[in-house]
């Protein structure tokens, strides 16, 4: 028998999957549109010349070659920082010090660092690598402070991983006179592995897009080299594209509409590997 | 010679008392079972002698725990060293996310073996051990992880036996199992006595009576009875032990 407030909580409940799936799509629509124009202004602008010319006054001369020369080394270099130095840290947190008073103070200021604004992170980057360290307006001077923008994500995804692995393959470890470091090289990271890169790829990605702290940092506007070592000064394709989009001729609106759409294919080829990476790693416990 | 001793042993989670003044020894090449219902510190007690009590915070042990007559707990003991000398079966199987021969060769790498023909040969011989051999001697290389329960859990036996220890701690290792791969597992047992010491705790008391020579009965933290299967089974002392048999309790 079928009352009149069963009829209405299924009527709520459809109501509510309508609501749902209009704001699903309403999102998917709004990126549809965005990439839809994109492409349209900025496709036919891609050319081999367009990705390896230098940047010009002339619109239909510029290209991206060394933006994207920046873009390249700034991810190359701020892994070699971040990476080591996260997962380093992630794993004495949940590892070593798990228990101790300053274990947790550290967790708190981590996250805290993880929601400062990125502009902030600028200043610190200028002053302390840029001017106290000495390492000017440099690509070092700039993946150093990204590095320490992306070192939050990095440590918290990282002991994410590691928390989840079971504590049961811990004590068979312990169990068979490991130490808790073989235990850690052995069981923990490669079990972790996984979620350890999709974090990793989710602060690469992030590392791609900035542009503020690096201006701050002192990236330049123009830059017609190729940068051939890490005290080199350079640009990146955000900044690139911040450049080519203040100018008022439409030749250089189409310019930033094909770099972006070379900087959002970077962006979706590092997700969808770690989409990938993640689906095939799906280890059973 | 007592393979294994334990001299008034107290044990406390905190504030919580959790085993009283236990003593009791086992013999060489002898199989011992602890039984007792939930909760009455069996498991507790049996992590005493690999020391994987001392993972968690806040535990505090007097009294002394002695193997091959010599205490466990004393400074000058490397706990990694113990626990080549003791092993340990857990309850729920836990096999490590690798290939089935990196499960029985773990314990030789994380000693520093690293000869290839030699930890084969190990390898072989432990999982023929474990009655597992036949089973997968054709996939060495496939995931531990898509074997049945009752075959992760001997692999599991045949990892901690790899190492060559002398003596074998079982917590409750068929409690997960379903009765096959459990009968496999008794069979096992009183096959691996020959070689090795083993003390089983085990909520079964069939099991108990089928596969141990001596046994001990837990309550509440204490050590009510401890003498040979046979006369706990038959012809208990205390009243308790006699009740926790017959089932008026458990």
């Amino acid at each position: 028998m079928s009352s009149n407030f069963d009829n209405i909580k299924k009527i709520k409940d459809r109501i509510f999957m309508i609501f749902g799936l209009l704001c699903t799509f309403f999102g998917l629509f709004m990126i549809a549109v965005f990439i839809g124009g994109i492409l349209k202004d900025g496709f036919s602008r891609l050319s081999w010349d367009f990705i390896f010319n230098y940047p010009s006054r002339i619109a239909s001369k510029a290209g991206i070659v060394s933006a994207f020369a920046g873009t390249l080394w700034i991810i190359v270099l701020t892994s070699v920082v971040a990476i080591p130095i996260g997962i380093g840290a992630a794993i004495y947190l949940e590892e070593y010090a798990k228990k101790s008073r300053l274990a947790r103070i550290i967790e708190i200021n981590i996250s805290n660092l993880a929601g400062v604004p990125s502009i902030i992170y600028g200043l610190l980057g200028l002053e302390i690598f840029g001017r106290m360290m000495g390492m000017g307006g440099s690509l070092l001077a700039g993946s150093c402070t990204l590095a320490l923008l992306v070192l939050p994500i990095i440590i918290v995804s990282t002991r994410e991983a590691i928390k989840a692995v079971p504590n049961s393959l811990r004590e068979a470890s312990y169990a068979l006179g490991a130490s808790t470091w073989q235990m850690v090289k052995r069981t923990v990271v490669p079990a972790a592995g996984s979620g350890i890169i999709t974090g990793i790829i989710i602060s690469l990605s992030r590392v791609v897009g900035e542009a503020a702290p690096l201006i701050v940092v002192g990236a330049l506007a123009y830059v017609p080299f190729v940068p051939s070592s890490p005290s080199s000064e350079f640009t990146v394709l955000p900044i690139q594209i911040f450049n080519w989009v203040s100018r008022p001729q439409q030749a250089f609106l189409v310019n930033a509409s094909a770099a972006i759409i070379v900087l959002l294919s970077m962006t979706f080829l590092l997700n969808a590997v770690s989409v990938y990476l993640r689906i095939k790693k799906r280890v059973k416990y | 010679m007592n393979k294994i001793e334990a001299k008034n042993v107290h044990l406390y989670y905190g504030n919580f008392h959790a085993l009283k003044g236990i003593s009791l020894s086992i013999q060489p090449n002898t199989v011992a079972a602890f039984i007792g219902p939930s909760g009455c510190g069996k498991s507790t007690f049996l992590r005493l002698f690999n020391r994987m009590n001392d993972l968690i915070d806040g535990v505090r042990i007097e009294g002394e725990c002695l193997i091959d007559n010599k205490n466990i707990y004393s400074r000058e003991v490397r706990i990694e060293e113990l626990r080549k000398k003791v092993g340990m079966v857990f309850q729920k199987p836990n096999p490590f996310p690798k290939t089935i021969f990196e499960n029985v060769a773990y314990g030789l790498r994380v000693n520093g073996i690293s000869h290839k023909s030699f930890i084969e040969e190990r390898v072989e011989r432990c999982l023929k051990q474990a009655a597992l051999w036949e089973e997968v001697k054709d996939k060495l290389k496939k995931s531990a992880m898509a074997l049945s329960g009752g075959q992760q859990q001997r692999l599991c036996i045949a990892r901690a036996l790899a190492i060559e220890p002398s003596v074998v701690l079982m917590d409750e290792p068929a409690s997960a199992l379903d009765p096959i791969s459990t009968a496999k597992i008794e069979e096992l047992i009183y096959e691996l006595k020959k070689d090795y010491t083993i003390v089983i705790v085990t909520h079964n008391m069939q099991q108990a009576g089928r596969v141990s020579d001596t046994t001990a009965f837990f309550y509440l933290g204490e050590l009510i009875e401890y003498d040979s299967t046979k006369k706990i089974f038959t012809n208990p002392t205390d009243t308790r032990t006699q009740n926790y048999i017959t089932g008026r309790f458990g």
